[in-house]
Parts: structure tokens; sequence; C-alpha cells
């Protein structure tokens, strides 16, 4: 007779293990390192551009996260109290490497956070594939890095936390003291380059289209 | 709506936040149906981001992984001082 084997157990929720962890349950506390660790170390890549400092940010996000592991006050998804944490840590990594003050991603009256200066749009063509055949390819996978990494770093902050790790305006604007008004219009900004950069790469020139009328 | 008009309003737009009235709704999809640029620039946005969304997870570096969990656990043992 073949042995039945037991039910599988449904993954324990983020919650689950963080309040297990709260109380000294280590084995919980790697789960969720396990669950996390790439994602942290992908944003703190993607925002700081060095693997060492990026390698730098993921231990401080970690270490700040079993320091207050027993404080959590379940006001925010463990996933985005984890990624705050890991945002702080790397925007503190950039602002040291650039040698800049602590203000110096919030500037309230950076004149690019107006709409009337918006960049328009120069190239504009179908892309000859869809994204996700294109996403299967290493040479696309670069093209996505180095084009975010060309992007200004005000304008890179908010791209990847707003449209990569899908935190919202106002959590944004927080971290990064800046308007909802300013986040948006920086995230338009980083919009805009990323697929001109983009489509010079990937549209069809043959399909290529100019404005018939003054396309702004 | 001219096209200046629809590019300051193309992160509502293609978020689905779009907080316009009816009319301006319909102003907008007027505007896009009778200007194939502007089409094009959305659909390459809504691409731009679903490429960024679907990237790979990063792996840590084996080396760094290994130091990562010895500090963590060693941290661990100082915050809960007790056989684990």
């Amino acid at each position: 007779m073949v042995p039945v084997p037991p039910a599988a157990e449904p993954d324990p929720s983020d919650l689950d293990l963080l309040r297990r962890a709260g109380r000294g349950d280590w084995t919980a506390f790697e789960g969720l390192l396990a669950r996390y660790q790439g994602r942290v170390f992908g944003l703190a890549l993607r925002l700081v551009g060095h693997r060492q400092d990026a390698e730098d940010v993921t231990q401080q996000t970690f270490l700040s996260v079993l320091e207050h592991v027993d404080q959590f006050r379940e006001e925010a998804a463990v996933a985005t109290w984890i990624l705050r944490i890991a945002a702080n840590h790397a925007l503190k990594s950039l602002r040291k490497r650039r040698g800049l003050p602590t203000t110096s991603l919030a500037a309230a009256e950076d004149p690019d956070d107006r709409y009337a200066a918006l960049p328009h749009p120069r190239f504009i063509a179908p892309w000859r594939e869809l994204p996700d055949q294109l996403a299967e390819r290493a040479e696309v996978r670069c093209l996505l890095d180095q084009a975010l990494a060309e992007l200004d770093d005000k304008y890179r902050v908010v791209f990847v936390l707003r449209d990569i790790e899908e935190l919202s305006t106002a959590e944004t604007a927080a971290l990064l003291g800046l308007t909802e008004a300013n986040v948006k219009v920086r995230l338009l900004r980083a919009r805009l380059l990323l697929r001109e950069r983009l489509t010079e790469a990937l549209g069809d020139e043959a399909a290529r289209v100019f404005p018939t009328h003054d396309h702004g | 709506m001219t096209c200046e008009e629809l590019l300051q309003a193309l992160n509502e737009y293609v978020d689905g936040t779009l907080d316009l009235s009816l009319a301006e709704c319909q102003e907008f999809a007027e505007h896009l149906a009778g200007c194939n640029p502007c089409q094009i620039v959305v659909d390459n946005i809504r691409q731009t981001i679903t490429l960024y969304q679907g990237q790979q997870v990063y792996e840590l570096p084996a080396a760094f992984q290994d130091r990562l969990q010895q500090q963590l656990r060693k941290k661990w043992q100082e915050k809960f001082p007790r056989p684990t």
C-alpha cells in the first residue's frame, strides 16, 4: 500500500511569522528573512547602484527588523514595514555616497517638479515584441538595469518605490520628505524618461510615428 | 484636450486613478482615439512599467548570505538570550 503523504500545510502568513519571531522564534525570523532578503537586496541595489553598499543596506535592514521585531504595531502590512526600513537605509547610503545633506532629495523648490517642464516624447513607436517575450532575454534585463541607473537619483528613487515596490504615493512622499504632488510629477518624469530610453532600443523603427500637430 | 494636457494626466490614466469628471474622461478617450502618437506613448509607458515589475528577484551572493545569517543569529541570541 502506498503511504498517503500528509496534507501540505499552507505557508504561514507574514504576520504569523513576525508574531512568532517577536516571541523569540528564530525559525520564524529565518522564514521572513528567506521571503524578503532578495526583494530588499534588489531594492537596495536599484537605489544605491553598488553591490557592496546594497549588501550593507540589506544587513542594516534586517538588523533593524530584528531589533524591532517585538514592536511591530500592525498598522501597515509586514512587507510595507520591511520595505520602508530598507528604503530608509538605502536613502541614507545614497546620500552618504553622494556626499549630500539629508534634505537633498527633497528640495521643495525644484523647478523640475512642475508639469510645465515635462520632457516631450521624441521616439514614438510601438515595440517590436511584447513585454513577456522581452523579459526572457538577458540583454533586455541589462537594458532595464542600465536605463534605471542612468536616471537622476530623484527620479529613480520615486520610480523604484512607486512602480517596482508598489508603495503608495503617500508612503513614498513620507519616506522622501516630499509632497504627494512632487512625487506624482517625479514619477511621471521617470516614466517618460524610461519610456524614451526603452523605446529607442525596443521600438519598431519602421512603425515610428511623428506627431502631425504640436505633440505637447 | 491637447497632447500636453493628456501628458500631464498620464499617470492618473495609466494607474486608473483618473480623478476627472465623466466629461473629462470622455475627452481623454476621444483624444486617444484620434491621436495615434499619444496612444502609442500610453502603451509604451504601460509596457515599461510591466517590464520593470516583472523583473526577477535578485539573488544574494552566497558568501554574503552566510555572513548575514551568522550576524543575525548572533544578534538574535543577544536579544533573546535563551536556547533557540
